[in-house]
C-alpha cells in the first residue's frame, strides 16, 4: 500500500487530503505540529493545530488567520483521511499528526522528546505503517544526561554566581526552552528576569494554565536596577551585545543540546553549557521507534541520511527525505538581535 | 586524574585569563609534586607519542558503544575530535577510576605501549567502565595527544611563577628545553634559589612582532633607532656551545641532534659558555641563499646523505649572541650584543657560520625599496630590531619588527568544503579553491583561515545547501563563492592537480563583488611562481 504523503516544493503534502504538514511555503491548508518558526510559518490561508498551543500559535502567526484548533486525540476527516493530533513532548501544544488512509496509519513526529516535564504533555506512542521522525540529534554521540543533574547544575551555578554577586544570564530558545528551563528554577534563590521575547512566551504559557515561578521583564526593570545575585533568562543571540550591559559583571550560560558538543560551546564563548534539549536523544530516538513499530521510517530534519542507513542496517525498513531548508542548526543565535527579537 | 580533569573543565570553561591563572594556581597548590610535574608536561604542549593506534581506538569504541563503525565515524565528522568522540558515544561509567594523574600515566598509558592488542584492549575498555564521561574525556586526550585548552606557555609561566613566588624569566628559562615529567624536576622549577644551570638549557626566544596595515612603519618612531636585516625563510634556532658539547634548538624546543652535521662541526670551534641566535639557512659557505623548498630536503631526514650534504649544504646565519663566556648578556643593548657578536665570529670565523649583515640604509623609504627586492634574495622581508633593546623572552611589542613582502594574492572558486576540528567542529571551515584551467576548474590550495566566524558559519549554511555531491567527509559544492586568497610562495608540484603548491595559503576576503566566472586563471597562478626549477617531491 502507497503512503497517502509526498514531497513537494512547499513541504510534505496528502494528495487525498489536500493539506500540507509544517509547509515550508504559504499553502491553501497547514496542518502545524507546534509554534516554532521553522514549522509554523505565516502565510498561508488556514491552519489546523492544537488547542493546547492556541496562545503560542497567535503569538507566531498572528490572531488574525484562520485557525482551527484540535483536541489531542480529536479525530477530523479531510477527503477521506482521518488526522488526528497526539502529544509530542516537544512544548506546549506541540503534536505528532496521525493519518489514516484506506486502513493504512502514517504518524509524523513533528519535534518531540520522550520523558516528563511539567510545562507540556508528554509524548506517547502512535502505532503506525509509517513513521516520519525528526533526527535533530541523531547520532549516537547525543545522550541526554538524566534532568535531575542538569537542573541540579543550573541552580548550583546560579547560587554560586550569586555568592560572587555577578549576575547569572541563561540563554535558551525563546519559546518552549526557556519556560521549561524556568519551572525547574529554584525561584528561592533569586529575582528572575526576562528578555522580552522570553516573557511573551511565559504570558502565552501561563495564559495556558501552566504554573511558572514569578519573573520580571528586562524591559521594564528600573533604570538604576541591581542585577547582581539575580537570573535573567535570555535569548542566544542577546549574547555580546549592549543589551546585556545593563547586567554588570556576568556568567553566561547556554540551555541546549548542542553544549554536549565541546567545540559548539567553544566557538559561542560562553561559560558554561547545560544539556536540556526537547528533542530525542539517539537512544530515545531507537526506542520512539521500537514502541511505534512501523514497517518503514522516513527520516526529515537533521542526520538523517545516517539514521536512515543505521536503520536500514539493524533490519527495518527506512529512508531519508530531507530537504534543503532543514540541515540548520537550531539555537544558533542569529546576526542580530533586534532582528531576532522581532523574529521570536 | 580526577583534580587533573576538574582543571581541564574549569580551563577549557573560560576565556578569562585570569580564571585561567586562579585554576592552575588552585590545582597546583594541592597537587603532588608528581602529579604537577605532569600537568606541567601535558599543559607545555608536550605529548605521550603514540600510545595506541587511534584505528584501535576507533574499534573499540563502537563495539563498547554497540554502534556499527561506519556510525562511529559520522558521528566523529561531527564532533571533530577523537577524544570526545570516545568519551561520548560510550555510555556512562562509574566513578571507580582513582588514579592519580601521574599515576595513570606511569601504570597505565606508558606501559600500553608494549602490551600485546588484547591487554590493550582490556585495559582501556575497564578505564572506560570506570570512569565517567569528563574523567574519560581528558584520559583520551591524553592518550590520543593533541591536548590543546587553550593554556599557553606563556599562562602556564605566570601561574607557576604566582604559585611559586619565583620570577616568571626564570620559569621559563627553567622550562626550556627537554622536561622530564618527575617531582624532583617540578620542585627545581619552583625552587626560589634561582643560582642553577643545566648545560644543554636554552634561552627563551624572542619572537617578533608583525608590520602590517594596522601598524604601519612610520609609527614605529625613527629609523635610525633601528638595525636592519634580511628576514631569512629558513629555521630559527639556538646554537649552544658549553663544556665543550654542541646542542641546536628549534624554536619549537626540539633538541636537533645528527640533523645539521655542518653547523655542529662548525660550532665546535666556538669557545665554551657562547649561546647564539640565528637562522639554519640552505646555503653554500660562500654564495646566495638558497629557496626553503631545497632546505625543506633535509628536514626530518634522521640520516643525511652524502649526495644531499652536497646539493643542499647549510649554514647558521647567527643574528644575535645571548651568552658570552658563560655569562648571560641579554639584558645588554641589542647594538652591544651586535658588537660582541661580531667581534666573536671575527675570532673564530668557522666556514658554515655565517654572520647576518646588517642594512647600510636605514631611512623608511630606502629600506621600503630593499624591501620589494626580499624575494630575490629567498628573503621574507626585513626584520628592525631596536638597538637599545634587551632581548625580550617571547613576543613583547616593541623590540623586533618583521615586515613582510606582500603576500600573493589569487581569485579562487570554492568547490569543497569540510568540517573543521575543535572550535570549529561541525561545521564546514576548511575549504578547496580552484581557478580556471580553460573550461576546467582545478584545485589549487586548501585555506582555513581568514574568515571571521560569522562568515564561517555563512559559508557553512551555503555548502550544506548547496552540496552537489559527497565524498565521506568532503562536500563537493556547487561553484558560486568567490575569495581572495594570499600565499607566501608558490612552486611546481607533481602532487597537485594545478600543477603547483602554494605555501601558506589563507583566505585575505570574500570577493561578494565577483562572480566565478571572474576568478583568476591557471596561467595567471604560474606566473607568479618561485623558480621555475624542477620539481621536489617529498615521499
Amino acid at each position: 500500500m502507497n503512503p497517502p504523503l509526498t514531497y513537494t516544493d512547499s513541504g510534505l503534502y496528502c494528495p487525498a487530503g489536500d493539506f500540507f504538514i509544517d509547509p515550508i511555503r504559504p499553502v491553501k491548508r497547514a496542518v502545524v505540529t507546534h509554534a516554532h518558526a521553522d514549522h509554523a510559518r505565516p502565510g498561508s490561508e488556514s491552519y489546523l493545530a492544537c488547542a493546547v498551543g492556541k496562545p503560542l500559535l497567535r503569538m507566531r502567526l498572528g490572531s488574525e488567520s484562520d485557525f482551527h484548533f484540535l483536541d489531542y486525540g480529536e479525530t477530523i476527516n479531510l477527503g477521506g483521511v482521518n488526522l488526528s493530533l497526539h502529544p509530542a513532548g516537544h512544548m506546549l501544544g506541540s503534536a505528532q499528526v496521525r493519518l489514516e488512509h484506506k486502513g493504512y496509519v502514517a504518524v509524523i513526529t513533528g519535534d518531540y522528546k520522550l520523558g516528563h516535564e511539567p510545562t507540556c504533555q508528554s509524548w506517547s506512542p502512535v502505532e503506525c505503517n509509517l513513521l516520519i521522525t525528526e533526527s535533530t540529534f541523531g547520532l549516537p554521540v547525543f545522550r541526554w544526561p538524566p534532568e535531575e543533574t542538569v537542573v541540579r547544575q543550573i541552580n548550583d551555578w546560579w547560587r554560586d554566581n550569586q555568592a560572587k554577586e555577578i549576575c547569572s544570564v541563561l540563554y535558551g530558545y525563546a519559546i518552549g526552552k526557556s519556560q521549561r528551563v524556568l519551572a525547574a528554577l529554584d525561584d528561592s534563590i533569586g529575582s528572575i528576569f526576562t528578555h522580552g521575547a522570553i516573557e511573551k512566551g511565559v504570558q502565552a504559557y501561563r495564559d495556558s494554565g501552566v504554573a511558572l515561578p514569578d519573573t520580571k521583564h528586562v524591559a521594564s526593570a528600573e533604570s538604576k536596577q541591581d542585577f547582581r545575585g539575580a537570573l535573567v533568562l535570555a535569548v542566544p543571540s542577546a549574547h555580546g551585545t549592549t543589551w546585556m550591559k545593563r547586567f554588570g559583571q556576568v556568567s553566561t550560560a547556554m540551555v541546549s543540546g548542542w553544549t554536549m558538543i565541546r567545540g559548539w560551546r567553544r566557538r559561542r564563548f560562553m561559560d558554561h553549557g547545560f544539556v536540556i534539549s526537547d528533542h530525542v536523544d539517539w537512544p530515545a530516538l531507537m526506542r520512539a521507534i521500537r514502541l511505534c513499530d512501523p514497517e518503514e521510517v522516513w527520516v526529515d530534519h537533521g542526520y538523517s541520511d545516517i539514521v536512515a542507513r543505521y536503520l536500514n542496517d539493524t533490519g527495518r525498513k527506512a529512508r531519508a527525505v530531507e530537504s534543503k531548508m532543514s540541515r540548520i542548526e537550531e539555537d544558533q543565535p542569529q546576526s542580530s538581535p533586534a532582528a531576532s527579537e522581532a523574529y521570536q | 586524574m580526577i583534580h587533573f580533569a576538574e582543571l581541564y573543565t574549569r580551563l577549557d570553561r573560560t576565556t578569562k585569563t585570569n580564571q585561567k591563572i586562579s585554576a592552575l594556581i588552585h590545582y597546583f597548590e594541592a597537587a603532588d609534586p608528581a602529579d604537577a610535574a605532569w600537568a606541567t608536561y601535558f599543559l607545555s604542549g608536550n605529548r605521550l607519542g603514540r600510545v595506541i593506534a587511534t584505528q584501535l581506538v576507533r574499534t573499540w569504541a563502537a563495539e563498547e558503544a554497540d554502534i556499527p563503525a561506519w556510525l562511529f565515524e559520522e558521528s566523529y565528522q561531527t564532533v571533530g575530535d577523537l577524544a570526545e568522540t570516545v568519551a561520548l558515544v560510550v555510555p556512562d561509567g562509574n566513578h571507580h577510576y582513582s588514579k592519580s594523574l601521574a599515576e595513570c600515566v606511569c601504570e597505565d598509558l606508558l606501559p600500553m605501549r608494549d602490551l600485546p592488542e588484547a591487554d590493550q584492549r582490556s585495559r582501556t575498555l575497564q578505564i572506560w567502565r570506570n570512569t565517567t564521561k569528563q574523567v574519560r574525556f581528558v584520559f583520551m586526550k591524553l592518550l590520543t595527544g593533541g591536548f590543546r585548552v587553550g593554556v599557553s606557555k606563556r599562562l602556564l609561566i605566570r601561574a607557576l611563577s604566582k604559585h611559586s613566588g619565583v620570577n616568571t624569566e626564570v620559569i621559563a628559562h627553567r622550562l626550556m628545553g627537554t622536561w622530564e615529567s618527575t617531582a624532583e624536576s617540578f620542585l627545581r622549577l619552583v625552587d626560589p634559589d634561582e643560582g642553577d644551570s643545566v648545560a644543554s638549557r636554552p634561552y627563551p626566544f624572542c619572537l617578533a612582532h608583525a608590520v602590517d596595515n594596522k601598524r604601519s612603519i612610520e609609527q614605529l618612531g625613527e629609523h635610525n633607532e633601528y638595525a636592519a636585516e634580511w628576514k631569512w625563510d629558513g629555521i630559527r634556532g639556538q646554537l649552544i656551545r658549553r663544556q665543550g658539547q654542541t646542542f641546536l634548538w628549534s624554536r619549537g624546543e626540539i633538541l636537533m641532534e645528527n640533523t645539521w652535521p655542518e653547523i655542529e662541526a662548525a660550532a665546535a670551534s666556538l669557545p665554551d659558555g657562547t649561546v647564539l641566535d640565528g637562522e639554519i639557512l640552505a646555503a653554500a659557505t660562500v654564495g646566495d641563499v638558497l629557496p626553503f623548498d631545497q632546505l625543506q630536503r633535509r628536514i626530518g631526514k634522521k640520516r643525511v646523505g652524502k649526495k644531499l650534504l652536497k646539493e643542499v649544504p647549510v649554514v647558521f646565519h647567527a643574528f644575535d649572541l645571548l651568552e658570552r663566556e658563560g655569562e648571560d648578556i641579554r639584558l645588554e643593548p641589542f647594538a652591544s650584543r651586535r658588537k660582541k657578536l661580531e667581534a666573536l665570529l671575527r675570532k673564530v670565523d668557522p666556514p658554515n657560520l655565517r654572520i647576518t649583515q646588517l642594512m647600510q640604509q636605514t631611512a623608511w623609504d630606502q629600506l621600503a625599496k630593499i624591501r620589494e627586492t626580499s624575494r630575490q634574495h629567498h628573503a621574507e622581508g626585513l626584520m628592525l630590531k631596536r638597538l637599545d633593546a634587551s632581548y625580550s623572552v617571547g613576543r613583547v611589542t616593541g623590540t623586533w619588527w618583521k615586515w613582510k613582502v606582500d603576500p600573493h594574492t589569487i581569485d579562487g572558486v570554492l568547490i569543497y568544503g569540510q568540517k573543521g576540528h575543535g572550535r570549529r567542529a561541525n561545521l564546514f571551515s576548511d575549504y578547496t579553491f580552484a581557478v580556471w584551467d580553460g573550461d576546467a576548474l582545478v584545485p589549487f590550495a586548501k585555506a582555513y583561515s581568514g574568515l571571521s566566524d560569522q562568515e564561517i558559519r555563512q559559508v557553512d549554511r551555503f555548502i550544506r545547501q548547496n552540496t552537489s555531491e559527497s565524498f565521506g567527509p568532503v562536500r563537493s559544492v556547487t561553484p558560486t563563492l568567490v575569495m581572495e586568497i594570499a600565499f607566501e610562495g608558490l612552486r611546481i608540484s607533481k602532487r597537485h592537480k594545478s600543477g603547483v603548491a602554494t605555501r601558506f595559503p589563507r583566505i585575505v576576503r570574500w570577493r561578494h563583488d565577483k562572480q566565478p566566472s571572474d576568478a583568476s586563471s591557471l596561467a595567471e597562478l604560474k606566473a607568479l611562481l618561485d623558480s621555475p626549477t624542477e620539481p621536489i617531491e617529498q615521499p
